[in-house]
């Protein structure tokens, strides 16, 4: 059992856990993943650990899109969860790269910060996007802010930062003559995808952090495979993040919705009785 | 008790055959396919042995049960008797009863079965440990005054917990380490539920945590914390790796990539560790196989498993597609015919050459090529060879390759004077299973490869043993071609 010290909400659907989990606090890195099962019926699913302190507890910050997270999302502080296994997954690969560009999309702003600190940590220049549907959804303004030697913030609709798409940020900022020497990218595919083609003909190296279905994130059933310059890679000990320009988002999308109707039905269900689960 | 029969009159006995669900039930259901001896059957059955002078089936044991003797036991009606006589080679006899090779091990070597059927010694074995189960009187053996020592070990299948139960009972103080969220290695995520029930294998964990060894799970050795860690800052003396051959290979062709294309490991571990067969209670999804055509690739227990779980899963149609021909077939005699009852349609001398899908990206069919056996080759079956010219499609919604495992790499890389051999496996001496490492022992299928539940048990004793001796004496000695090779 892994007790929950904190739980709040950071914006509609997306909330922020610290849970004492001392080994993993111990030792994880910026890029690294647990996997949780909430109980003994429940699945498992990878969450990224945002942070982590000195008194053995880990952060993660869920956005609730289905009935696991929604679940998940549930919970307060004093609840439990069953399980929790991490550190998972390779680091990021943090050295002095010059300016780093750090771009987070929805919940892939919470991926990308501790990432975004240790890059800022390590002596880069770390320019930092971050964009949302709107300002309600936008997470950790704050401490991206705080961590970064810029901050840009683009909504769909323009109720915070600049009107637009974290590419329309990205791309001005290469067209007015500044040298990015590295770009992060952590988001929904689509959004991970656009920024590759961004980067791709331009020659900025780009990682990108990946989010297929997992199982044990430890390598042992394959589900979690991702097309990476034609090879299939494992994300959960291989990644999660590769180089964007040899990344298959196709296939990766596709994979990605292959239980769609089991997710379906398995939301559904939980509306109809949420506290029961 | 029964009066022994002479020798004449013993072999006229039929071998007792085991009860089974019938086959069109049991095609549709998760429950035991074989239903166990009754008493009376388990005494005829065990008045057939010969109590020979010599007893072969000993020696055809990988760890020595003494056959003879508990069956003399159950012939005397000392069920408990027998299990504790089992349990002095063996500490998980409800398992290997169920899942031995037995035609390969002690009852392929059994003195009546060369010109008789062979004593179902299987089945007796299975008999006297449910026996004793459900009696309620497992008798734990007693532990040795505590010696202070702490020993970890890594992996919780037959190995490691094999190699546990004895070094607690020598008094040391035991630490499991298993990456899952359960205990029980292939036992719990791989072989299902039809074929050894999760029950019995939670009740051996149960008593083991009775006997006071400790069990950690969620915890990734080589993540979580490594083995240099355990020995320095958690104080453990010894470490015995047994973390198995999990890493699941695939069959390197087009299309591979394809929704609805699994390994076994996944898709045995959906099916049994997550329970997505059970989807009212449990939330772990498995792609639907009702009314559809699956087929597994591969011809040994992994995919003999995956095909007659496919079938329980409802699939209209469950079929083997396996390069060589049925003689060749590794999967133990049981398993096949259990599979060709329940309907599992085998298609040998075929091989996928590529997976095709629609523009979602999920399989629709398989491109098959036929095969023909050519030369023999190390392992002295004939060489399956593609027929060229003869490749056929497949109409196919779910695929499950089950070509073999390797190593995962997890324990190894993070341990980098533990030397590895050019497969990635673990070398460790054969008879002291010592690594190179100092304190690091090694041994189940992350040394041997991927092998069988009795075999890896045999390993966790001889690890035990070797343990308990380094730290009795705390002399290091291995053997110098190991070390340097
Ligand atoms: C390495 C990694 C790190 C992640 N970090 C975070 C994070 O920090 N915060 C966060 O909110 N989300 C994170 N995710 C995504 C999160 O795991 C999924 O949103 C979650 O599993 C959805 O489960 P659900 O039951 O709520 O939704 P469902 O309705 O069941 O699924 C919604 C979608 O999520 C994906 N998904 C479903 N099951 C899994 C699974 N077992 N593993 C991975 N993806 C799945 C599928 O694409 C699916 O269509 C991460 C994913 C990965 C791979
Ligand atoms: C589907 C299937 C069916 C089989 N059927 C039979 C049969 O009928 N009869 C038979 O005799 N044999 C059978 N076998 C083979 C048999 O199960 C194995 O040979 C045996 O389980 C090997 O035991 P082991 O203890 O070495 O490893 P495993 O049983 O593989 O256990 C290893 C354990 O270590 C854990 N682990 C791995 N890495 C780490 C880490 N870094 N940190 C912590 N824990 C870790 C794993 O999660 C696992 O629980 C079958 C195998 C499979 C896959
Ligand atoms: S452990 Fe296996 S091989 Fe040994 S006697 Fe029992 S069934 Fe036979
Ligand atoms: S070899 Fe066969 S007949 Fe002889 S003692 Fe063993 S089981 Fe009995
Ligand atoms: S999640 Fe199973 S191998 Fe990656
Ligand atoms: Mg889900």
């Amino acid at each position: 059992m892994f007790p929950i010290v904190e739980a709040r909400f950071l914006a509609p659907d997306v909330k922020l856990f610290r849970i004492q989990a001392p080994r993993i606090a111990r030792k994880r890195r910026a890029g690294q993943f647990v996997i949780i099962r909430i109980d003994q019926h429940g699945e498992r699913i990878p969450l990224t650990i945002a942070d982590s302190d000195r008194d053995g507890n880990i952060t993660i910050i869920v956005q609730g899109v289905g009935k696991t997270t929604r679940w998940l999302n549930t919970l307060e502080s004093g609840d439990s969860i069953r399980d929790v296994v991490g550190p998972l997954g390779e680091p990021s690969e943090v050295e002095s790269f010059g300016t780093v560009v750090v771009i987070g999309g929805g919940v892939g702003t919470a991926i990308a910060y501790p990432t975004a600190v240790a890059m800022k940590q390590a002596g880069n220049r770390v320019i930092s996007i971050i964009g949302a549907r709107d300002r309600e959804r936008l997470i950790l303004q704050d401490a991206m802010q705080q961590t970064s030697d810029e901050l840009h913030v683009m909504t769909d609709d323009g109720s915070a930062g600049t009107q637009g798409f974290v590419t329309d940020a990205l791309d001005q900022m290469i067209q007015s003559g500044v040298v990015v020497d590295r770009v992060l990218a952590i988001g929904p595919v689509p959004m991970m995808r656009a920024v590759s083609a961004v980067t791709k003909p331009r020659q900025i190296p780009t990682i990108v952090s990946l989010n297929p279905i997992m199982v044990d994130g430890t390598g042992m059933c394959g589900g979690c495979r991702v097309l990476v310059g034609g090879r299939a890679r494992f994300a959960c000990v291989d990644g999660p993040e590769f180089d964007a320009h040899e990344v298959d988002f196709d296939v990766l999308m596709k994979r990605n919705n292959l239980y769609r109707d089991q997710e379906a039905e398995a939301l559904r269900e939980f509306n109809k009785h949420p506290s029961e689960s | 008790m029964a009066e022994p029969l002479p020798p004449k009159e013993r072999v006229k006995i039929p071998r007792q055959a085991m009860p089974e669900q019938d086959a069109d039930a049991r095609a549709r259901n998760f429950d035991e396919v074989n239903l166990g001896l009754e008493v009376v059957a388990a005494q005829c059955e065990a008045q057939r042995c010969l109590t020979c002078a010599d007893p072969k089936c000993v020696k055809g044991c990988p760890v020595g049960v003494k056959v003879r003797d508990f069956v003399e036991l159950v012939l005397a009606g000392d069920f408990l008797g027998a299990a504790s006589k089992i349990r002095e080679d063996n500490v998980l006899p409800a398992v290997t009863g169920r899942v031995c090779p037995q035609e390969n091990q002690c009852e392929g070597a059994c003195i009546m079965g060369k010109r008789f059927d062979s004593l179902a010694i299987g089945n007796l074995e299975r008999f006297v440990a449910d026996y004793e189960r459900e009696s309620g009187q497992v008798a734990l053996p007693q532990r040795a005054p505590l010696t202070g020592k702490k020993v970890a070990i890594v992996g919780s299948g037959p190995a490691g917990l094999s190699c546990a139960g004895d070094l607690c009972l020598r008094g040391h103080d035991v630490t499991v380490f298993e990456a899952l969220h359960e205990i029980g290695g292939v036992l719990l995520y791989g072989i299902p539920e039809f074929r050894l029930p999760k029950d019995i294998v939670r009740q051996e964990i149960d008593n083991m945590r009775a006997m006071g060894i400790e069990f950690q799970t969620n915890v990734v050795v080589g993540k979580t914390v490594t083995i240099d860690e355990l020995m320095q800052e958690e104080g453990f003396d010894a470490v015995f790796v047994a973390t198995g051959a999990g890493l699941p290979r695939f069959l390197d062709i087009p299309g591979e990539h394809l929704g609805g294309v699994y390994s076994a490991n996944e898709f045995l571990t959906r099916v049994n560790l997550m329970k997505a067969y059970d989807s009212s209670h449990y939330d772990s999804p498995i792609y639907q196989c009702r009314d559809r055509h699956v087929a597994v690739i591969g011809g040994g227990n992994t995919a003999m498993d995956s095909v007659r779980s496919a079938m329980r899963l409802g699939a209209a149609k469950a079929s083997i597609i396996y390069r060589r021909s049925m003689e060749e077939m590794p999967a133990r005699q049981e398993e096949v015919h259990h599979a060709q009852d329940e309907g599992v349609q085998f298609l040998d001398l075929h091989n996928p050459v590529e997976f095709i899908g629609d523009e979602q990206g999920i399989l629709k069919s398989v491109r098959l090529v036929k095969m023909a056996l050519g030369e023999p080759d190390e392992s002295g079956r004939r060489r399956p060879v593609a027929i060229e010219g003869s490749e056929i499609e497949m109409p196919l919604d779910v695929a499950i390759v089950a070509v073999g495992t390797g190593a995962n790499p997890l324990v190894q890389s993070t341990t980098p004077d533990m030397k590895t051999n050019r497969w990635g496996y673990i070398q460790a001496d054969e008879e002291s299973l010592r690594t190179s490492k100092v304190g690091v022992f090694a041994g189940g299928d992350i040394v041997s490869g991927a092998a069988t539940v009795i075999l890896a048990m045999g390993a966790g004793r001889t690890a035990a043993s070797s343990i308990d001796d380094y730290l009795q004496t705390g002399v290091w000695e291995t053997d110098p071609a190991a070390a340097e090779s």
